[in-house]
């Protein structure tokens, strides 16, 4: 079957590089890229990467994207619009986020082509509380109702698709909560973060963190592009590291401030365009977060390549960061020993 | 270096002289000398390894290098010296089975927490996941000193795995209940939660392990309670005893009672389907059991122990 894939945020990393492994496989027919800008530099790496994806430039927030899903015969949504880091403002942001994806899902449930979608969501549904289990199944019913930014749009999100996903049941609709994304590409605000000089922590707090690896997270959509596997599944490198972990892995030195002080900083940062610490950020650097990656391993027989803790040496390798230099100080004590 | 001086030791036994040398003369390390050695190499490993952040924990954040080296290693003076404490029927601790350690709470602190966490690590050599009380997780360095030592939050998801995993999950239903219960009602279990410890058990078909820990309410005699106060500080309780507040930071020096922990025989779960976790007579029943048992438990056990503070 000729297979015609619509790719949403391929302006962005992850849609442009999803957007090229769909463009290379032999069996799909045509695939069309939207996003609200176009690709950074269309014409020289991104644009060579995307291959021979077709690029429209569509608002997102407009019903123009059901012009083309009814235009080009679109059978395959895959879903990728979703920032993280607000470039711009909060308003703006959560219009991208959750606008965009209104309009999306609604020009989805009136087309007659249409028989996947595929919606990229993020384990930040779960938020990050003390109060919390310690690891997230799919089936955990979110604790804190307290929930701002990033979060709330990949929850609000998640309601319309559930929404969506009842009236046409007959569409195949699967959802992908990834972990935070880390590898050489990928720029977030916790890459951003990991790539300061010194890292400020939140006093007496170190949490748990969890990534999935650029290429697995390619991999599954590429592969959830081309199968049908309704419902929602978590995606994440396997096993955790602690921040402190991190820190130590990148040999960047740690400030632990005090979490109102944190906040402040964080505010201070953002405002100054440096790093971005918004709330949800806050709440993930003192209680951390990991989920469980049991259902999507039994479902597609698959396991990412990179655990946790690869990713993230792979993150540094790119960045060339060295490991701290009281390790060659001690290794040598202990050569002379 | 070290290798080669060592068989050299025991050769050379009949100079008398070395040892008396060997504070001051290296050149022929003597056994006590390759043992600082070795010990020396062991810290500087683990310092270069916790420097290079290579070492794993697991989904919990529990951290069993730290656990090891560090955190138990603070705990032990207290566990064989101060609190001279002594176990009974490690036999029926499994060996690398799941099972559920279900014991009674005490002593203002939750030193009996730790203890039990000493004795079973070291001398069951399994490490301890105890379900602890919303209360520490939400305190800054606490709640993750206590995932770092393999504790998680008392919740049915995260007992359900743990379980599930096949490791030691450990739970003080009692709780708040329990361990801040005053000095006159020493030694009598309080109510034991809402029981689900035991629909965790049921539904993972593991065993409970009843286990008695006697000494600990002798440490901190709680002899009255700020109860105001502990409300505006969002505490359970703020306990007087005869030395705190009175004597300060002195005040918080445990006393050194007598300690005794027991094991008792497992109570089997596994004749029961996970359905019947959902069953609340079945459980509740169970619940009872569990009680009567560990309070039978702590009585022998306490008579057994004879005084707090012995004097000899």
């Amino acid at each position: 079957m000729a297979r015609t894939v619509l790719v949403t945020g391929v302006s962005r990393h992850i849609g442009a590089r999803v957007a090229s492994a769909l463009a290379a496989d032999p069996e799909i027919h045509r695939v069309i890229g939207v996003d609200t800008a176009p690709p950074p530099s269309a014409t020289l790496d991104d644009g060579a990467l995307l291959g021979r994806t077709e690029f429209v430039r569509v608002d997102l927030r407009s019903p123009d994207v059901a012009r083309v899903i009814r235009a080009a015969d679109i059978d395959t949504v895959v879903h990728l619009s979703l920032v993280s880091g607000p470039s711009h403002s909060r308003t703006a942001m959560k219009e991208h986020n959750v606008i965009g994806a209104m309009q999306l899902l609604a020009a989805c449930q009136r087309s007659d082509t249409v028989r996947r979608v595929v919606i990229r969501s993020t384990t930040a549904v779960y938020g990050s509380s003390p109060h919390a289990p310690a690891v997230f199944t799919e089936d955990t019913e979110p604790v804190d109702g307290a929930r701002s930014g990033y979060e709330k749009d990949a929850f609000e999100i998640e309601g319309y698709v559930r929404g969506f996903a009842r009236r046409r049941p007959d569409i195949s609709t699967t959802v992908l909560r990834f972990a935070n994304f880390m590898g050489p590409g990928v720029d977030s605000p916790l890459t951003r973060y990991f790539s300061q000089p010194v890292l400020p922590t939140v006093l007496g707090f170190d949490p748990r963190l969890q990534f999935v690896h650029e290429d697995d997270a390619v991999e599954v959509l590429h592969r959830l592009a081309g199968e049908d596997h309704q419902g929602v599944f978590n995606v994440a490198g396997d096993g955790v590291l602690l921040l402190s972990q991190c820190a130590r892995r990148a040999g960047r030195p740690v400030v632990p401030v005090p979490s109102p002080a944190f906040g402040l900083l964080g505010g201070l940062a953002r405002s100054a365009g440096l790093v971005d610490f918004s709330p949800e950020q806050i709440a993930l650097m003192s209680h951390g977060r990991a989920v469980d990656t049991g259902r999507i391993a039994a479902e597609l027989g698959w396991r990412p390549k990179y655990t946790t803790a690869a990713a993230f040496d792979d993150f540094l390798a790119s960045r060339g960061a060295s490991p701290a230099d009281v390790l060659g100080v001690l290794g040598g004590l202990l050569r002379r020993r | 270096m070290s290798a080669t001086t060592a068989p050299g030791g025991p050769s050379e036994d009949g100079a008398q002289i070395i040892p008396l040398h060997a504070a001051t003369g290296r050149e022929d390390g003597p056994p006590g000398d390759r043992n600082a050695d070795d010990r020396l190499a062991e810290v500087l490993a683990f310092l270069r390894r916790r420097l290079a952040g290579e070492y794993e924990i697991d989904e919990f954040g529990f951290d069993p290098d730290l656990n090891d080296t560090v955190l138990l290693e603070l705990l032990r003076p207290l566990y064989r010296h101060w609190f001279r404490v002594e176990t009974v029927g490690l036999e029926n601790v499994p060996a690398d089975s799941g099972a559920l350690v279900v014991a009674n709470h005490s002593g203002t602190l939750p030193m009996d927490a730790l203890m039990l966490q000493v004795a079973l690590h070291d001398e069951a050599h399994r490490p301890l996941r105890l379900l602890g009380a919303h209360l520490v997780y939400q305190l800054p360095v606490l709640g993750h000193l206590a995932r770092k030592s393999g504790h998680t939050l008392a919740c049915r998801e995260d007992a359900d795995r743990l379980l599930r995993k096949g490791e030691l999950v450990g739970v003080f239903p009692e709780g708040f209940k329990g361990i801040g219960k005053p000095f006159s009602e020493r030694y009598r279990l309080q109510r034991f939660g809402r029981g689900g410890f035991v629909a965790s058990a049921i539904h993972a078909g593991v065993p409970i392990i009843p286990c008695a820990i006697v000494g600990a309410e002798e440490i901190y005699p709680k002899i009255g309670d700020f109860r105001s106060l502990a409300r505006l500080l969002g505490l359970p309780y703020l306990p007087i005893t005869p030395f705190f507040p009175w004597l300060g930071p002195l005040g918080l020096v445990p006393l050194p009672s007598k300690w005794m922990i027991s094991f008792g025989e497992p109570i089997r779960t596994d004749e029961y389907g996970p359905d019947d976790a959902d069953d609340p007579m079945l459980v509740f029943d169970l619940t009872d059991h569990v009680r009567e048992t560990i309070q039978g438990q702590l009585d022998a056990l306490r008579l057994r122990r004879g005084p707090a503070f012995p004097v000899a």
